[in-house]
């Protein structure tokens, strides 16, 4: 029971941190749909659950962010082996690239997989715009991502040993991926699978530009709901769906991702020489990142053509606001306030990220005890599969008076970005603070070690790259992030995914070479970032 | 084992160093709530805050100059379209998130004017009456007008030998088959204000209407921006559709060699007003005024066509040259009341969205 308690209080500052920018705007929301007329009224609620273009959009949103999930996986997983097993030339080049779709805006990816999949287009004749193929195919896009990052960082600090000698007692290579790699590689590939499918179920601009209006999907719908026709009721009634399935949805990810005994053994591997029976999986690593750079291409392509020819044109025309007043920032000041913002939102999310991390991971003593974590390790999860409409509206309605007006606060932006970003460092460092023996640490302690001394000399040395990876990845969500920055940014500073909406918003011809090139600007701001992140190697931490 | 200690420290401590720089530079410790300063004053002074959608813009040299001669400052939150922007007045209209608001257009104004988002209200200077609301003209003050037209690619009807059309009806024509592309009603405001045209036109019978067209190979995509940039030809690398809906000033923006390469109908156009108005419960209710009556003015007025792309809707305002010659405002554009929208909108997009998924 003190156990309990004692970690409960130590939880007590991420939960309320949750509870306030969560919890309370979402309840705000949500009950505005309950309340009608003053008097709490659910009947409407429910009537809207049995209309038959909710159960459509339901279904739409589970098939659909299913099978991009099981996709990306699939995909995925090879790629995760190759960049962060395997000694491939220029891999951290590549690693830091991957991320790149994950901060361009939807609106311009989603106008660039239109020009490759539309009528005109080179991919035309396959008729897939405007079908869920094209939906599907954007998500996968967006995601893969998240599943070679966690994935591949958890592969990477997997003790080899065990697949050795499984293959030296006469295993196959594909026997040894079977029954000791990917087991011991579930909780990784559960969380990344569960980010993913969370991910999808909430996409909102890349369903709206691929799907065309005839599919709607839970999150279009909601927004259609609260801004165009202002059924606050019907609004409630999906969020409240929304909410329900995704809290089954991560109480069964919980199930799965929970091992008989998580403790495997966890170094710093160094990576290994590819050798000639690594060609499936470099050559799946290769189809993968060519199928995602095509859609990128096509952008740097369109960014450079000018008046039917090639040229820079575009790129200068960014460094001032234009004749027409087009920008209403230089794009280098608004990446300046992106990369701010992003570095905010980065630290709040890891600071809080670390913490839960850390708690949810510790070995429970009871039954209760283990619940209590999983139910917390949810719970941070929550904020990825609820609708950033209900969310952001629900701030304004709750979060207005003292003494938590915080509707005005510069901080408003880095901190719903830090929500976003949160999920993805805490399933980052999860799998392997979970690896990590108890053993070692109670060790560490009998020999005189301080808790501070045990956590640098035991937790640190291997949570280090998975950590750096998590901010790295944050880092880049909140780059990309537009939902909630369009809703919340202020005029006078706004972030770079907001000046190229703007710039794509109007006619004229320069303005969508210009958005062309700031989407360029941002994925290589972005890509930079990451290798600068993935150059913060600390030497001679292997020697552990 | 110091390395990575030391790795660490450095890290956060430049996170740190890097953030405190964030919050201490980027906004000078200026809440709204100093706006309270200039109204119990009685004299001009304060924060005005002003909340609006995201494509609102105006040039700095005209905001710097009203600072500094009404005393107030002006405080822009911009975010969202224009039916976000109408929902969050909507919900928050007993606690306001600003002193005045710009933006709101006939499609929805019903909406917040029936939460008593808005205060009474009128300007010093009176715009024409043809822009005024029938319900809530004493509350709402238009600003600007933009009228959404279908918009043809006259190069490629000239390099085809073909006729442009003119008209709604002329769209269902099989000699336009598979020629124009909209954004759809459900998701762009644009593409609702041509479905609006539509239902002005043909009144109850919108939904055979909208059949044919879909018959005849129209193309709905999401947004203004995929329509134009994805599938026009006058706008797309590879377009393939040479008629689209946008807006009665798009041709100021095709031309080339002192010539126009696109042409709005004006028949087929529905005109959305922007309308300007004091919130009820405003901190600064005579800020808000004044901010009102500023950008009916004339340099406000007359930046409006470069700054937002649309027209202003004082008479003595002066339009770009471009927008004279190559961007006629339609005379007579089709009309729908608000109330009516307001009362009809979501059974209209319900079964439109039924018609165009067939």
């Amino acid at each position: 029971m003190r156990r309990i308690l004692a970690l409960l209080l130590l939880a007590a500052g991420p939960v309320l941190v949750l509870g306030v920018l969560f919890v309370l705007p979402v309840t705000g929301m949500v009950a505005e749909g309950f309340v009608a007329d003053g008097r709490f009224a659910p009947g409407a609620v429910l009537d809207v659950l049995a209309r038959p273009r909710v159960h459509r959009v339901a279904w739409f949103t589970v098939w659909t962010s299913g099978v991009a999930t099981v996709l990306s996986v699939v995909l995925g997983l090879p790629a995760a082996y190759a960049l962060h097993r395997l000694a491939l030339p220029g891999r951290a080049a590549v690693r830091a690239a991957l991320l790149v779709p994950f901060v361009l805006p939807t609106v311009v990816v989603g106008v660039a997989f239109r020009q490759l999949l539309g009528e005109g287009g080179p991919l035309g004749a396959l008729g897939l715009d405007g079908t869920p193929a094209a939906i599907v195919a954007g998500l996968v896009f967006f995601n893969v991502a998240v599943v070679v990052r966690t994935v591949g960082v958890a592969w990477e600090s997997l003790d080899p040993r065990p697949g050795q000698a499984a293959a030296a007692l006469g295993a196959s290579p594909w026997q040894v991926l079977r029954t000791v790699t990917l087991p011991a590689l579930r909780p990784a590939i559960v969380g990344a699978a569960s980010i993913v499918f969370l991910f999808c179920a909430t996409a909102f601009g890349i369903v709206l530009t691929l799907g065309g209006v005839r599919h709607a999907t839970v999150e279009t719908e909601i927004y259609l709901l609260t801004t165009t026709v202002f059924d606050l009721q019907a609004a409630a009634a999906l969020s409240v769906l929304q909410i329900v399935v995704v809290v089954g949805l991560l109480a069964l990810a919980a199930r799965l991702r929970a091992v008989p005994d998580p403790t495997a053994q966890r170094t710093v591997t160094p990576v290994r020489a590819v050798r000639r029976s690594d060609a499936a999986v470099v050559a799946a690593t290769g189809a993968v990142l060519a199928a995602m750079l095509v859609p990128v291409l096509t952008l740097v392509l369109g960014s450079l053509r000018v008046d039917g020819g090639w040229g820079l044109g575009n790129y200068r025309a960014l460094s001032s606001t234009g004749d027409n007043q087009a920008l209403l920032a230089p794009v280098t000041s608004a990446l300046a306030t992106s990369l701010r913002t992003a570095v905010d939102a980065t630290w709040m999310a890891l600071l809080v990220g670390v913490l839960v991390a850390t708690i949810v991971t510790r070995r429970s003593h009871s039954r209760a005890e283990r619940r209590v974590r999983s139910t917390l390790d949810g719970f941070f999860m929550l904020p990825l599969g609820v609708s950033a409409v209900t969310l952001g509206f629900g701030f304004l309605i709750t979060l207005d008076r003292p003494p938590l007006d915080l509707r005005d606060s510069p901080l408003l932006v880095p901190m719903a970005q830090a929500l976003v970003a949160l999920p993805l460092v805490v399933r980052t460092l999860t799998p392997v603070l979970g690896g990590i023996d108890d053993r070692q640490r109670q060790a560490a302690a009998s020999l005189g070690a301080s808790p501070w001394r045990t956590l640098l000399t035991v937790d640190l040395p291997v949570t280090w790259k998975p950590m750096l990876a998590a901010s790295g990845f944050a880092f880049a969500a909140s780059l990309g992030e537009f939902g909630a920055t369009s809703f919340l940014a202020r005029d006078d500073s706004p972030t770079l995914p907001v000046v190229i909406f703007r710039l794509l918003g109007h006619p004229g011809a320069m303005n969508y070479g210009m958005a062309l090139a700031a989407s360029v600007v941002l994925a290589a701001a972005t890509a930079t970032a990451m290798l600068l992140v993935e150059r913060l190697r600390v030497p001679g931490v292997g020697a552990f | 084992m110091h390395a990575p200690v030391r790795a660490l420290t450095a890290t956060l401590a430049a996170l740190t160093l890097s953030s405190c720089s964030l919050m201490g530079g980027s906004d000078p410790a200026e809440p709204s709530s100093s706006a309270s300063d200039g109204t119990t004053g009685g004299t001009s002074g304060g924060t005005v805050v002003l909340a609006t959608h995201e494509s609102f813009h105006l040039p700095k040299k005209l905001v710097r100059e009203f600072e500094e001669e009404s005393g107030y400052t002006l405080e822009v939150r911009a975010a969202g379209d224009a039916g976000t922007l109408a929902t969050k007045l909507s919900l928050t209209a007993d606690n306001p998130i600003a002193d005045a608001a710009f933006g709101i257009d006939n499609t929805f104004a019903s909406r917040p004017l029936g939460e008593g988002a808005f205060a009474s209200f009128s300007p010093t200077t009176t715009p024409p009456d043809e822009y005024a609301l029938a319900d809530g003209g004493d509350r709402l003050v238009p600003i600007d007008s933009a009228s959404v037209c279908v918009n043809v690619d006259t190069d490629w009807f000239d390099r085809e030998g073909l006729e442009p059309p003119q008209t709604l009806d002329d769209l269902t024509d099989p000699a336009y088959a598979d020629l124009l592309v909209t954004p759809g009603a459900s998701t762009s405001s644009p593409g609702m204000a041509f479905f609006l045209a539509t239902v002005a036109q043909y009144g109850d019978d919108w939904p055979d209407y909208w059949t044919d067209l879909m018959a005849n190979g129209a193309e709905v995509v999401d947004g203004w921006e995929d329509a134009y940039y994805g599938d026009f030809t006058a706008g797309a690398e590879n377009g393939t559709r040479p008629i689209v809906v946008s807006y009665d000033s798009s041709p100021a923006f095709t031309v080339t060699d002192g010539r126009t390469t696109t042409a709005a109908l004006l028949d087929t156009c529905f005109r959305q007003v922007e309308y300007a108005g004091v919130l009820a419960g405003a901190d600064n209710p005579d800020g808000a005024e004044a901010l009102i009556d500023w950008m009916l003015g004339d340099e406000v007025q007359s930046a409006l066509p470069e700054s937002m792309y649309v027209f202003p809707v004082m008479p003595g305002a002066t339009v770009p040259d471009d927008w004279a010659e190559f961007a006629p405002q339609p005379t007579s554009p089709f009309e729908v009341a608000p109330d009516e929208i307001a009362a009809n909108r979501e059974q209209w997009l319900t079964e439109w969205t039924d018609v165009v998924s067939r």
